[in-house]
Order: C-alpha cells, then structure tokens, then sequence
C-alpha cells in the first residue's frame, strides 16, 4: 500500500488517539517513510510458508475450574479515576 | 564501599559478616545521591522501603538464614519502571498512568523477594519500552555512565545505566527487541534476554506478548547466571511460560571452550558496522577460538528484514495491547462528553509522540483490507526469520555478533528520524522474532571517547547454559567487565 493512500485521521479515530493538525501532519509523514519501509517484505517469497504467532505455540493451556483468590474490589478500585459505589465511573454511555 | 561489589563478591561478605545489608543499601543510596543527577536513572525510589528490607535481610542473616537459601539476601537490585511492585509506582515512563501503584507483586519480584533480594527504585525507560535510547520517556533521559553527553541506549535505558554506575548491584528489564541487549552493550554490562517463555510475564507492562521477555543487567557473567536461576521456570500465571526444568545455570560457567561451534552470521558483518565495532568483534571471535572453540560461517538470509518484519507485529501487538489506557480504571483521566470522546482525550493527552506513532501503525497493519498484505505476510517473514536460525543451529552451538553497529550516540542524533532510531536494533531484532535466548557483555571499547562495545551471543531455544558459559569464558580471559564508567 503506498503511503499517500495511508489515512491518518481515519486510523488515529480507529486507534481512539485524538491527534492535534500538526501531530496529524508529522506523524502522517513518518508513518509514510515506515510503510515505505516495510514494503520490502513484498518481495519476501512467503509461499506455503506457515505464520507464526508465537516461537513456541502451546494451545489449549488450562487450569483446574477451581475458584482463585483475586484482588479485592476496593483494592482493584484503588487507581480508578472515577468511582462511586465500588464501581468504576464513565460518562453516560446510553440517554 | 559495598556499592560497587558484584553479587559473588557482596554475598560472600555478608556471609563473612564483613558488611551488612543495611550498610550495602545505604552505599547504593548515598551513591545515587553522588551520581543520579548526572545519570538520571531512578525516576523514584523509596529510600525507608529499602532500608526496611535491608534490615530484615541483616535479621535473617543473623538468625543463621545462608546465601545457600537464599541466594540474593541483602542484595539490592531495581527494577524497569515496566514491573509490578506492589504499593510502589508503576509509571512505564509515561504520562498516562498518573499516580498508579501497583496491587501486586509481578512474579519476577516474587522470586527475587523469596531469593532475598532488596528489591528497590523505579529506573527509566522509554516511553512503554519504546525506544532504544530512553528520549522516549515522558520523564527525562537518561544518561551513560561513561559519557553523559550520549545516550544510554534503551528501552531499559535506565536499568543498564543504574548498573554500570554502580548504583545498584543488578537490575531487571525486558526486551522485545533488544531492549536489555543493546542498552547493556552501549553502557558496558551483561544483559540477557531469556528465550521466550523462560521468564514468566506475570506482572510486566504488556507492549508486545510474543516478544516480550524480562531479564537482567548484571556486572559479571556469574552474576548474570544467578538472576537469571532465579527468575526462570513456570508460572501458572503466564500461559506462555514454558514448563520446562531450569537447569543449574552457574554449573555451566567453565574457562574452556573446546569443542564448542560458534557460528558468525555473514549477514551481520555488513556494511554500517563501524569500524572499531567491527575490529572489537573480531578481536573476540580470535579469543573465543584461543579458549578452544570452533568458528565458522552461518548465513540467516532472512535477517535482512527483521526490524521490517518487527515493527509490523510489535506495533500490531502493541495496538492490542496498549487499549487498556483508556482512563477507565487506572491512570490520568481526560474528561469527555461521552466514552469515546475520553479515551481520545485521555490517548491523545496521555500518550508521547513515539507510543501514538507505534499504536497508529498496528492499528493500520491490523485493519480491514491490510491484514493480510502486513501482519499476516510479516508472521510469515518471521517463520522464515526462525527457521534461518534452526537451520544454523543444527550446524554451531551458538551465533556471535556485535550487539549494536555503533557505540553509544549522542542525546538527539536520532530523534527526528524514527526509522534511523529503529535501524540501531538490526541485531537485536531477529532472536526476540525466533523467540531464541540472548546475551550481550561487553568486549572492547571505542578510543576517542572511551566508549563500551558489546558482543552479542545467540543461543538456541533453552540454550542459555551455553551463552553464560561461553560469556564466563570470554570475560575471565579477558577482564573487560572489570572496566568502570567514570562516574561508577
């Protein structure tokens, strides 16, 4: 993908950063050069090649269904920003 | 002046009740208060905490408690601001996560309390150890020991220099991308990152979960097999740890290398070394073939397009990962009209330059319609990336390479070109994507200023009994470590 197709705005509001019209400018153009960049791997032959998302893949690791001391609520409410009622607070999600 | 003792040496004495704990931890403490504002490696620390468990340290040693025990007692040793310690601050050099302290112990902080350890300070990375010479910090950067003029290095820019000015006997950090190797070359220390799954995760700052890996600064290659004993093995709590015995790392540690194959990779001897880096490098494969081992030729043909391949999936990752701040149950909260105008605001408040850069960029390889042509053909690249190392590990024990194509830069040199920045870690790089254990100790130093050069060793998956090994070797024979930065 060319970088003057790369869409800043439309991916910083995907990512949730609000980005000032410079920041926009100046992180626009260097993602630009690094796309640039990577576009090398294109020329990777990559056919029948497997991916790898892990070095060592382990699937399917369990634990006995037996219940685990965790953090206590007041303790997991210790760093929130906002709370009431041992709860977190946000803004009003629905009217 | 206990400060400026290795482990061996500082357990030794403790054990001969030559010294105390309490007496080591106020050696480091009153030499912080000589050197760290010129160093600038401690973001905090908490000077009553430590002296608290220097005293309990002192009680169990004179309740007849051994180093046989526990082998870290009255140790003191500071941790990455990246680790959960609990009831101190957890900052990640950010901005965004206000006045966090952490709930609970990361298990890498359990195992080195349970060995005894003064576990003590906050040390400075970059920004969500993103970066490779800690400017990425929100805080301040942080200065090498041995010319404060250059950069430590980074992400764990702050735990590498902490330890080659001796401020603190070893540290702990993590490397996704060469975030313990490179700082620990450029500052003159041994740092090692353990092959993937060595050290459980439980309790470090997710950046990106297949990489990431924690592991320690150490003076001494000794040292570096004892820190690296006691936070290995399985932890129930980090599903990606492996379940494999850690075998005794300090009985490898030998003087001969005869019949050990090292392998050079004709990829890393390129073009951009600098030549006194170059010279350093091959000094050290003439004096590791002096100890009696084998070198020949190994070739990684896909090592060309590591830091491409890295900075797809370590953005992707990180995209992932860093969604949790969004001010909704921790750090500093930006105000907004409905939830997705906060987390903007809090993002776009709380995030430095170099975090927002990265996010953005996984967010892009990781969406609807460049999937596939990114991330997916990147994991691909990485396949290839891992089976080039298998293939020559079928052939050598382990790889040789400088750890960095240069020493330490200068403060600024390459702020304004992200990709230069990302360029410094084009050895590093490639073993965090083979998910394979390395290691970096210093084997020379630049004339015109004296700066440290680090030899990087690579080593099959499981394979650190052989680094340390062959790094214990190295450094009997030929006293580098033993070099101090001025302000040590």
């Amino acid at each position: 993908m060319s970088a003057e197709k790369f869409d800043i705005h439309y991916v910083a509001n995907l990512a949730r950063i609000a980005l000032t019209p410079e920041e926009e400018q100046r992180l626009g153009s260097q993602l630009g050069n690094i796309l640039g960049y990577v576009e090398q791997l294109r020329a990777v032959d990559v056919s029948g090649v497997e991916p790898t998302s892990h070095a060592f893949p382990l699937v399917n690791v369990v634990r006995a269904d037996v219940r685990q001391p965790g953090l206590e609520t007041e303790e997991a409410l210790r760093n929130a920003p906002l709370k009431a009622n041992g709860l977190f607070m946000v803004p009003k999600i629905v009217e | 002046m206990p400060h400026r003792l290795n482990i061996s040496e500082l357990t030794a004495r403790l054990a001969r009740r030559e010294t105390s704990a309490r007496e080591a931890m106020q050696s480091c403490l009153d030499h912080i208060g000589r050197v760290d504002s010129a160093v600038k490696a401690f973001l905090s620390y908490d000077t009553a905490d430590a002296l608290a468990q220097a005293d309990r340290a002192d009680r169990e040693i004179a309740e007849g408690r051994t180093h046989a025990e526990k082998p870290l007692l009255g140790v003191p040793i500071a941790l990455k601001d990246v680790l959960c310690q609990q009831g101190q601050p957890l900052n990640c050099g950010s901005k965004i996560l206000g006045n966090y302290r952490s709930p609970y112990d990361a298990t890498v902080v359990v195992k080195l309390k349970e060995a005894g350890a003064i576990v003590f300070g906050r040390l400075n990375m970059d920004e969500f150890a993103m970066g490779s010479s800690t400017e990425n910090s929100a805080f301040f950067t942080t200065r090498n020991p041995w010319d404060t003029d250059r950069i430590p290095g980074g992400s764990s820019g702050g735990s590498a220099a902490a330890v080659a000015s001796n401020e603190c006997l070893a540290s702990l950090g993590s490397d996704t991308g060469g975030s313990i190797r490179q700082p620990a070359a450029l500052c003159g220390c041994i740092g090692v990152k353990p092959t993937y799954g060595r050290v459980s995760r439980y309790g470090l700052v997710a950046f990106a979960s297949s990489l990431d890996q924690i592991g320690s600064f150490t003076k001494t290659a000794a040292d570096a097999a004892l820190m690296t004993q006691i936070i290995s093995g399985h932890d129930p709590r980090d599903s990606t740890s492996l379940n494999e015995p850690v075998p005794d790392y300090r009985a490898a540690l030998g003087n001969d290398l005869r019949g050990l194959r090292l392998g050079v990779a004709k990829e890393f001897m390129v073009g951009g070394l600098d030549p006194e880096v170059r010279d350093s490098v091959d000094a050290a494969i003439r004096q590791l073939q002096s100890l009696g081992a084998t070198v020949e030729e190994v070739s990684l043909p896909h090592s060309e397009h590591a830091v491409a391949t890295y900075y797809i999936i370590a953005t992707a990752e990180a995209s992932a990962n860093l969604a949790r701040f969004d001010g909704v149950r921790y750090g500093a909260r930006v105000a907004g009209s409905d939830p997705t105008e906060m987390y903007e605001r809090t993002r776009g408040a709380g995030f430095g330059a170099e975090v927002k850069r990265r996010i953005i960029l996984g967010t892009y390889v990781l969406s609807s319609g460049y999937y596939d042509a990114y991330y997916l053909r990147a994991q691909k690249v990485r396949t290839l990336i891992r089976n080039d190392f298998l293939k020559a590990f079928e052939k050598v024990d382990a790889i040789v390479s400088p750890t960095t194509p240069t020493a330490a830069f200068r403060l600024g040199e390459k702020t304004q070109d992200p990709l230069q920045m990302y360029l410094s870690d084009i050895f590093t790089i490639s073993c965090n994507l083979a998910g394979i254990s390395g290691l970096s100790m210093p084997c020379g130093f630049t004339k015109s200023p004296k700066l440290p050069i680090g030899l990087q060793l690579l080593g099959k998956p499981l394979g650190e009994p052989t680094l340390f090994h062959i790094a214990h070797a190295y450094e009997q024979a030929t006293g580098w470590h033993l070099e101090r930065a001025p302000l040590a």
